[in-house]
């Protein structure tokens, strides 16, 4: 086990009958890194997450997240990191205050702490004005700076984000980004995925999955030098065409 | 030129939000219309309204001869929508579903088989077509409503945010298709979270806060930012925060990619701009003026486009 990685896995793996979603991926990722995840629709970003997260049992390989084995300690593992899925999962009849509340107790956060987590979250989030506000009412990108303030109120030490702007304009994209960038100054190691490439230059590294396996990884600099190209919207483009499976 | 779809006047609102406030246009037949706007912009509403699913309490929309109000049954029959939030039979396979949208709409069977075919073979969805939807990735889900509602070769298509989750080569192969689609006389009305899509556009409408501040081709809309546009690079990637005031006198700074980009009044010279960027960007290393595109636009209109890009309190 290794103290600097806040992530590592080796050969990890998940099939479904004969399908292999995710196949033998070795992951290291840097305590406070910004790590991309990107890849091709069913490329594997979302069960290999699901893996590092504890919701969803290996195949085979192994792995430590937050210093905790994947296979056998994943409630440890649960309390150390936050999750935004790649679904909503907010509760859209309830106030943003509410769905707060809600995480601070799945969290376990304890009594005394609540009220003041709760407000830190909504403050990072820039959210604190809305609070009594019904959470559907709300534009999407108001939305997901709550997802992202439910992801964060326990302090996590690493934060998985599963396509947190997808529908999110210009503008609310940057200042989400911002978020995540403050996040990571703080010491939280990021692991995202998204679509939008001009996103993944805002990444520390970049790495690409390509039917499931590792097919490129590195800074954006380094990916563009090599493969002579000056965004990393080409750099997908070249690499996504090693796929072979849907 | 004659119209597939025009709106006058068309006010809706409900709960504050997504609330549109008096919108105009229309679009003319067989062309690719694109709409783009913030979060909460009206985008979603305005196109609930034409597929007929929502009344607009004020104004007309007609969609061909038909009025929106009390004509949706040959309207229905005349599009194909895919809404933001779409569903799909999770416990069906994906051929299952797609044959269902087929049967639906009254598709006759000696086409069907090459038209599911055709469609399963362009999303590249054909390896997981005896999959079950419930077992899709998110992206291969978002392809599946996209054939389904394309399964009638409708002759209008109304898309909200059809590639959202869709990951670039896709996107590509998508716009390609809409693209063939019009030659063929379809006129799509879409909308759009990728600015690169705006451009593929042969008209945009930029909507702000219910209100249209911005219409034409890609290429005149570009041409209503003021001042001048600048790309700032450096070694290493550059960030300015979004909620940054830019150094005087600059219109604008923010990030693109690795970039920034700057909006500085005519007249003033690159050395210059690049000295006020490096006073919040030190980092920052090489000028060159920038050709604008649909991103700045809007950019600009978000940030200066009067009313703060904020919910309603
Ligand atoms: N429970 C399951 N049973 C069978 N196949 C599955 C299951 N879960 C995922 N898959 C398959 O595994 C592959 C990878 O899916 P995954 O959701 O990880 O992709 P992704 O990279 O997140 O894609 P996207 O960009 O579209 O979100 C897909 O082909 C999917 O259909
Ligand atoms: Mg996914």
């Amino acid at each position: 086990m290794s103290l600097t990685f806040s992530i590592q896995t080796k050969g990890l793996t998940k099939s479904f009958g004969p399908f292999t979603a995710v196949d033998a991926i070795d992951v290291e990722v840097g305590k406070g890194e910004i790590y991309g995840f990107l890849g091709a629709n069913g490329a594997g970003k979302t069960t290999a997450m699901r893996m590092l997260c504890g919701l969803l049992q290996p195949s085979s390989g192994t792995g430590t997240v937050a210093g905790f084995d994947i296979l056998r300690e994943t409630s440890k593992i649960r309390t150390r990191i936050g999750y935004m899925s790649q679904k909503f999962a907010l509760y859209p009849d309830l106030t943003v205050k509410e769905n707060l509340s809600l995480v601070a107790d799945l969290y376990a956060i304890p009594r005394a702490l609540v009220k003041e987590r709760i407000a830190e979250a909504a403050e990072r989030s820039g959210i604190q004005d809305l609070l009594p506000r019904r959470t559907g009412e709300l534009p999407w990108g108001w939305q997901q700076r709550l997802s992202m303030a439910c992801a964060t109120a326990h302090h996590p030490e690493i934060l998985f984000l599963d396509e947190p702007t997808g529908s999110v304009d210009p503008l609310s994209r940057r200042v989400f980004w911002d978020l995540i960038r403050a996040e990571a100054e703080r010491g939280t190691t990021i692991f995202v995925t998204t679509h939008y490439m001009d996103e993944a230059e805002y990444c520390h590294r970049a790495c690409f999955l390509v039917d499931g396996k590792i097919a490129d990884i590195g800074t954006p600099h380094e990916l563009k030098t090599r493969h002579q190209v000056s965004t990393l919207q080409e750099v997908f483009l070249t690499v996504a065409q090693l796929a072979r499976r849907s | 030129m004659q119209k597939a779809i025009s709106i006058e006047g068309i006010a809706h609102d409900h709960a504050g939000e997504n609330a549109l406030r008096g919108v105009s246009f229309s679009v003319p037949s067989g062309s690719l219309f694109g709409i783009i706007g913030a979060d909460g912009a009206g985008k979603s509403t305005l196109f609930r309204i034409l597929a007929t699913l929502l009344k607009p309490q004020k104004g007309r929309a007609q969609v061909l001869q038909w009025n929106v109000e009390n004509e949706y049954h040959p309207i229905r029959a005349t599009i194909g929508y895919m809404p933001q939030r779409f569903s799909l039979y999770q416990d069906l396979t994906v051929w299952e579903n797609l044959n269902f949208a087929a049967d639906i709409m009254d598709i006759h069977k000696r086409e069907k088989f090459q038209i599911l075919n055709e469609l399963l073979a362009f999303s590249r969805l054909s390896p997981a077509k005896d999959r079950r939807t419930g077992r899709l990735s998110g992206g291969m889900k978002q392809k599946l409503a996209l054939c389904c509602a394309m399964v009638r070769k409708p002759k209008i298509l109304l898309l909200d945010e059809p590639t959202v989750g869709v990951d670039p080569v896709t996107r590509k192969d998508f716009w390609d298709m809409l693209a063939q689609l019009r030659g063929q006389g379809t006129t799509t009305l879409v909308s759009t979270p990728y600015m690169d899509e705006a451009e593929l556009c042969d008209e945009v409408l930029l909507l702000h806060q219910g209100r249209v501040v911005g219409q034409g081709t890609p290429q005149t809309l570009c041409q209503t930012l003021p001042g001048s546009l600048w790309n700032i690079h450096g070694s290493e990637s550059l960030h300015v925060f979004a909620h940054t005031e830019p150094p005087f006198p600059l219109i604008s700074l923010y990030t693109m990619g690795g970039d920034l980009h700057a909006l500085a009044p005519k007249g003033m010279e690159g050395p210059q701009i690049l000295a006020e960027v490096q006073r919040v960007c030190p980092r920052a290393q090489h000028i060159l003026e920038a050709t604008a595109r649909v991103e700045d636009v809007l950019l600009f209109a978000l940030r200066n486009g009067g009313g703060k890009h904020e919910p309603h309190l």
